[in-house]
């Protein structure tokens, strides 16, 4: 047994600046937070309760189990995307615990544009989806939405990944023993229908939710016929009538006490299985990552500073320790649950990429859970490692990320830059879940190698055509360039596309993994072949 | 006359006196035998015995009340000695006779005294000639509503009816006017005939201010009686003593010793032996007027234990082995004050209702110098609706009166119970008023006081329901998957992403009903420890008795036990639909009236049908003027709390 003894001194003048730097962006990060939590603002919070609905958050509240965790993803979703403030993307996403069941919830803000579907609130919804699909983790849908937001209709109607998509999930979810639960708790039209109508147990609440596929001023215009929503969808109409719904509900509180009670008949199994321990707090506190990251970005730091502040015991058994040593492998416990943990601790190289890989099929071979901590700027240049075939090592650590079945999960603490994000299991190489610190910076390269290398192309292109091309020319050049590498690769940006799953302090690293890890155990952890590795 | 053998015990009864009795049984060495009704099973006084025998029944009257199972069950089980407690067959000179005939010891007066003592109208003549002072009444045989209106003419209302073979409240009523006479007449006959047997009533003047003031008697079968000093129950509700206390606040030795000794004279005339009581009522002059006498042992009977440091169950089996009382007049001793609290499972705030259900907490207060505590319940017990709904008793002896109030009163703080409502804070009320402070005893405390014993149910302020959801969260058992052990989302921490952990619970209180947002921003200043929920402020920790059991948090805040449960929507919303206008049964009982018919017009304020519980007679009355529209129950059904009965339409307003 390896226990990581930490060589930081919290004590020192170097540390409170880290701290203080990093303490900042999680402020910030807070502050942000607490407005996003605010939804639609005062105003139409106050217009939607006065109608006796709870709020969304609230909501949420009542259906959980009481003081249950709610690892909420895509908090930042929509956040300064579309010239107008959309907080949250108009629907909260997230997984909480019902009944001792840990199900996917997704809830319409309707204070948020009545909840309509912004495109990212169409591609929220579908994360939210493709979580519960992966993890095998029941969706309980909040309904409250006045649909597809009208003016961008070409962007959340007609493609693969957009609204149909979410029909589709619900089918195929279904189709494999994933429950399907909607709550209807509003306005639920057109092809919102289709949410409580392909659930496995619709729920409705009186003289609140109503459900059609075309509402009284469609039905009008189209023929003529007067009818008030209520009489055209209410809860009457679909629990006594058209059997659209299954369970009538006085209230919003008694819809989801309902839905409690669905979650507690559905006889639910996990059906992944860890050999588990019981949890310990690592032997340092949570809050020291502040102090361990470098408030210049620049600076390198021992990535094991890291995993002491994660593991269980801050035990950590170390693989190939001397061999590939700028990717740190080893096996540890968190909250109890054995996990494999690749973290970068430099630049990757050729053994460092085969180290990984080798590594990775350790942890296939076993069955256990990947932790990818990204701080990297990428794989090593140059003629001499191009010599030496970094492409095919670096594929074989890619080809490992790719088909490794086990649940992944990513934590970008620093850097991810390039092939690095691929070989580190980037969003394309589908880690359960995909997080950023504060500090965090994603790109395809970094800013300052971006604007070098288009400056490098304009000064060969000004040299051939004879062009001066000065320092002042070059700086002109570059400082846009640096300008939007910086402002694209922020998390906040990253965040707000759903590049990742949230923006999280690092304190709380700990904690939502193990989260994410018991989550991820509803699903059954699969056995993995990997394509060929070149040799 | 040889010694008689007494090695084993059977006794009569159950609930806290038979705890009591096979107590002092034990530490005699005898062996105790425990009766049980069908329901009683597995109640304390029947675990705690040696030998259990089942009489069988629910009903008093098919268990406890029948004599020949009675013996039957002494024989069984081998007891050569019946002690009856309290109640029940206790003063039925049958019982004691039945006992004689068996050739068994009965461990109380002799049958010709409970015969004398029996009949209050024969007892009052037989006190006459003794000299003991009497209150004016009538208490002859002719029991028809002309006699009693002539009587009660002839002494002046306000009157007071009261059951010949009765005692403890039940038949008892008082009249303020004539035109009130009939219907309380023909109410408390029903009552003395189904609590008794026996309808026959008396009825006397009703004293103005009184106090009641008993004296203890104790007479052995060699002639000697002695008086083991007074004790003041004054504190009554509806003739039921609530509060007992030895010795009587202010009563001087002279008084004492009149009193006593005219106890003496009167058990004496009967031919005494054991413990009695006599009771008189004492009026504001210090004039005294014997109102009966109780030929058993007292409920209140550890007050008189308190102050002279006497068993009186020890003795009671003493005498009926022959042996001599052990002191004289002059040794008895009267040390300190001692004062006693019932504790019964009723509804204060809804007219003493007697509550039923199960014993989800009993704690009681813990041991310590002075402090005693008679109990018949332990946690996990259920009170049957078949019985009297008391509990225990707890007793505090001190120095003096203020000393002993206020161990009562500690002691009320440290006892928790939930599962049913009970007097506990309405006790804890009378004993912290200024007026009993001062000891201004009489009979019109309660009423009097009314105001303050029995407030209005105020709202609960939101401090309380910050510890109540602080309490219940921190005391919410965690789940664990049997295929995830250690899952992290086993915690009640609230966790959110970024912002502060949050915890969320509607509760529910009683009728009140809050919904409680827990922001763990900065350390919670409520901290639960075991069954302590600590709460800091400016430095001071104070500390509230907060308790868990299942779904139920139940949480001490200002002298009172509230039991905190999550809100059930799904249950809401299912009371809320049914039965809308429905008249329900405000405990498990029996119809013995149904005064309506369907159909019928009825004002509000209609007796509309008579339920009987705990052997008292409850009127469910139309709570707005209207229509009968159904009527769910006739005559003679068993029905249970919360069942409607009669369904009533319109006028609501």
């Amino acid at each position: 047994m390896a226990i990581l003894h930490s060589q930081i001194n919290p004590r020192s003048a170097e540390f409170a600046h880290n701290s203080a730097a990093m303490l900042e962006q999680v402020q910030a990060l807070r502050t942000l937070l607490a407005q996003v939590h605010q939804g639609g603002g005062a105003k139409a919070q106050e217009r939607h309760t006065s109608r006796g609905k709870l709020l969304p958050r609230e909501r949420i509240d009542r259906l959980l189990d009481p003081g249950s965790p709610f690892l909420e993803i895509g908090q930042l979703a929509a956040h300064a995307v579309y010239g107008e403030e959309v907080p949250a993307a108009g629907v909260i996403a997230g997984i909480g615990r019902i009944e001792g069941v840990e199900c996917m919830i997704v809830a319409n803000d309707a204070t948020v544009k009545g909840g309509s579907y912004y495109p990212l609130t169409v591609k929220k919804h579908l994360r939210a989806q493709a979580i519960a699909l992966q993890n095998r983790l029941p969706c309980i849908y909040l309904v409250d939405s006045g649909g597809a937001n009208l003016p961008r209709q070409d962007e959340v109607f007609p493609d693969r990944e957009h609204f149909g998509r979410i029909f589709f999930n619900q089918a195929n979810m279904s189709a494999i023993g994933i429950p399907q639960i909607a709550v209807v708790m509003g306005s639920c039209t057109a092809g919102g229908a289709y949410v409580p109508a392909m659930a496995d147990e619709a729920i409705m609440v009186r003289q609140q939710a109503t459900i059609f596929l075309a509402g009284p001023p469609l039905v009008k215009a189209a023929t003529g016929e007067v009818v008030s929503a209520e009489d055209l969808g209410g809860a009457d109409v679909h629990c006594k009538t058209s059997g659209v719904a299954d369970h009538y509900a006085d209230n919003d509180e008694h819809a989801l006490a309902i839905a409690r009670r669905c979650v507690a008949n559905l006889n639910w199994h996990k059906l992944g299985t860890l050999q588990q321990r019981m949890p310990i707090a690592p032997l340092y506190d949570a809050e020291e990552l502040y102090g361990v990251v470098p408030a210049d970005a620049k600076q390198p730091f021992d990535v094991r500073e890291v995993i002491a502040r994660l593991v269980d015991g801050s035990v950590f058994d170390e693989f190939k320790a001397l061999f590939g040593t700028t990717l740190v492998c080893g096996f540890a416990h968190l909250h109890g649950y054995p996990i494999a943990i690749l973290a970068n601790n430099g630049i990757l190289f050729a053994e460092a990429a085969q180290k990984g890989a080798h590594f990775i099929e350790l942890a296939c071979q076993r069955g256990i859970p990947l932790l990818f901590l990204q701080n990297i700027t990428g794989f090593m240049v140059g003629q001499k490692y191009e010599a030496g075939g970094i492409a095919k090592h670096g594929a074989k650590l890619v080809t490992a990320v790719a088909c490794a079945q086990v649940p992944k999960f990513t934590v970008i603490i620093g850097g991810s830059f390039g092939a690095g994000n691929y070989g580190m299991c980037g969003r394309a190489y589908d880690p359960r879940f995909l997080w950023m610190w504060p500090n965090a910076r994603i790109g395809v390269m970094g800013a300052e190698q971006a604007a070098g290398v288009l400056a490098q192309v304009k000064r060969e292109q000004s040299e051939r055509s004879g062009q001066p091309f000065s320092a002042d020319d070059e700086a002109r050049l570059k400082q846009p360039i640096l300008d939007q590498y910086e402002h694209q690769g922020h998390p906040y940006y990253s965040s707000a596309r759903l590049w990742d799953d949230g923006v999280i302090d690092p304190a709380q690293t700990r904690d939502v993994l193990g989260l994410a890890l018991s989550a991820a155990l509803n699903a059954p952890i699969e056995q993995s072949r990997f394509g060929i590795f070149r040799m | 006359m040889s010694r008689p053998t007494l090695t084993t015990l059977l006794v009569a009864n159950r609930g806290e006196i038979a705890c009591r009795v096979m107590r002092t049984a034990k530490a005699l060495g005898l062996t105790t035998v425990a009766v049980h009704s069908a329901v009683d099973r597995e109640a304390r006084h029947s675990r705690e015995a040696d030998i259990r025998v089942d009489l069988g029944g629910a009903k008093a009257a098919e268990s406890y009340l029948d004599i020949a199972k009675l013996i039957a069950a002494a024989k069984a089980s081998g007891a050569q000695a019946i002690h009856p407690g309290y109640g029940f067959l206790s003063e039925n000179a049958g019982f004691a006779r039945a006992i004689e005939e068996a050739g068994l010891i009965f461990l109380g007066p002799p049958a010709s005294a409970i015969e004398a003592m029996g009949s209050k109208s024969a007892a009052k003549a037989l006190m006459e000639t003794a000299g003991v002072p009497l209150v004016p009444g009538y208490h002859g045989e002719a029991q028809d509503l002309e006699t009693f209106r002539a009587a009660a003419e002839k002494i002046g209302y306000p009157v007071l009816l009261k059951a010949t073979a009765g005692g403890g409240g039940k038949g008892m009523k008082v009249v303020e006017q004539e035109s009130q006479l009939g219907e309380a007449l023909a109410s408390a006959q029903r009552e003395a005939l189904s609590s008794f047997g026996d309808a026959r009533m008396l009825v006397e003047k009703y004293v103005l201010k009184p106090r009641h003031v008993e004296i203890q008697v104790f007479a052995d079968q060699h002639g000697n009686c002695l008086y083991l000093n007074e004790r003041d129950c004054s504190i009554q509700r509806r003739h039921q003593k609530v509060v007992e206390e030895a010795p009587a606040p202010g009563l001087s030795v002279e008084q004492r010793q009149a009193m006593g000794e005219a106890a003496v004279r009167a058990a004496q005339a009967i031919g005494y032996v054991g413990a009695g009581t006599v009771e008189f009522l004492l009026d504001a002059r210090g004039e005294f007027f014997f109102m009966e006498m109780n030929t058993r042992l007292q409920v209140e009977h550890p007050v008189t234990e308190a102050i002279t440091g006497l068993d009186l169950v020890a003795w009671q089996i003493r005498v009926a082995c022959g042996e001599p009382l052990p002191i004289t007049q002059a040794q008895v001793p009267l040390n300190g004050h001692a004062i006693e609290v019932r504790l019964y499972a009723e509804d204060p705030a809804n007219d003493f209702l007697p509550a039923t259900g199960k014993l989800t907490l009993y704690r009681e207060s813990a041991p310590g110098a002075g402090r005693r505590v008679d109990s018949g319940v332990s946690e996990g017990d259920s009170i049957s609706p078949y019985y009297d709904p008391m509990l225990g008793k707890l007793i505090a002896w001190g120095e003096n009166r203020e000393q002993a109030r206020l161990r009562l009163l500690a002691m009320l703080d440290e006892f928790a119970i939930g599962g049913l409502k009970t007097n506990i804070a309405f006790l804890r009320r009378i004993l912290a008023h200024p007026a009993f402070a001062e000891a201004e005893l009489d009979t019109g405390f309660i009423p009097r006081y009314q105001a303050q014993l029995l407030p209005e149910a105020s709202t609960l302020p939101a401090e309380f329901w910050q510890a109540a959801a602080e309490a219940f969260i921190q005391s919410e058992p965690l789940v664990q998957r049997n295929d995830d052990r250690h899952s992290p989302w086993a915690t009640h921490s609230g966790l959110r992403l970024g912002v502060p952990a949050h915890i969320s619970l509607h509760l529910r209180c009683n009728t009140e009903e809050q919904a409680v947002s827990l922001d763990h921003s900065a350390p919670s200043t409520l901290t639960l420890r075991g069954e302590q929920l600590i709460q800091e402020h400016n430095g001071l920790r104070r500390q509230h008795l907060a308790i868990r059991r299942g779904h139920t948090l139940y949480l001490h805040w200002n002298g009172e036990l509230h039991a905190v449960n999550q809100l059930d929507p799904i249950a809401e919303a299912d009371a809320s639909h049914s039965h809308q206008g429905g008249l329900g049964a405000p405990m498990n009982g029996s119809i013995v009236r149904v005064m309506v018919e369907t159909g019928q017009v009825v004002e509000a304020g209609t007796p509309l049908v008579v339920l009987e519980a705990m052997k008292m007679e409850h009127s469910i009355r139309a709570p707005h003027s209207g229509t009968v529209k159904a009527l769910f129950c006739q005559e003679g059904d068993m029905v249970s709390e919360g069942s409607v009965l009669v369904e009533l339409e319109g006028n609501d307003a």
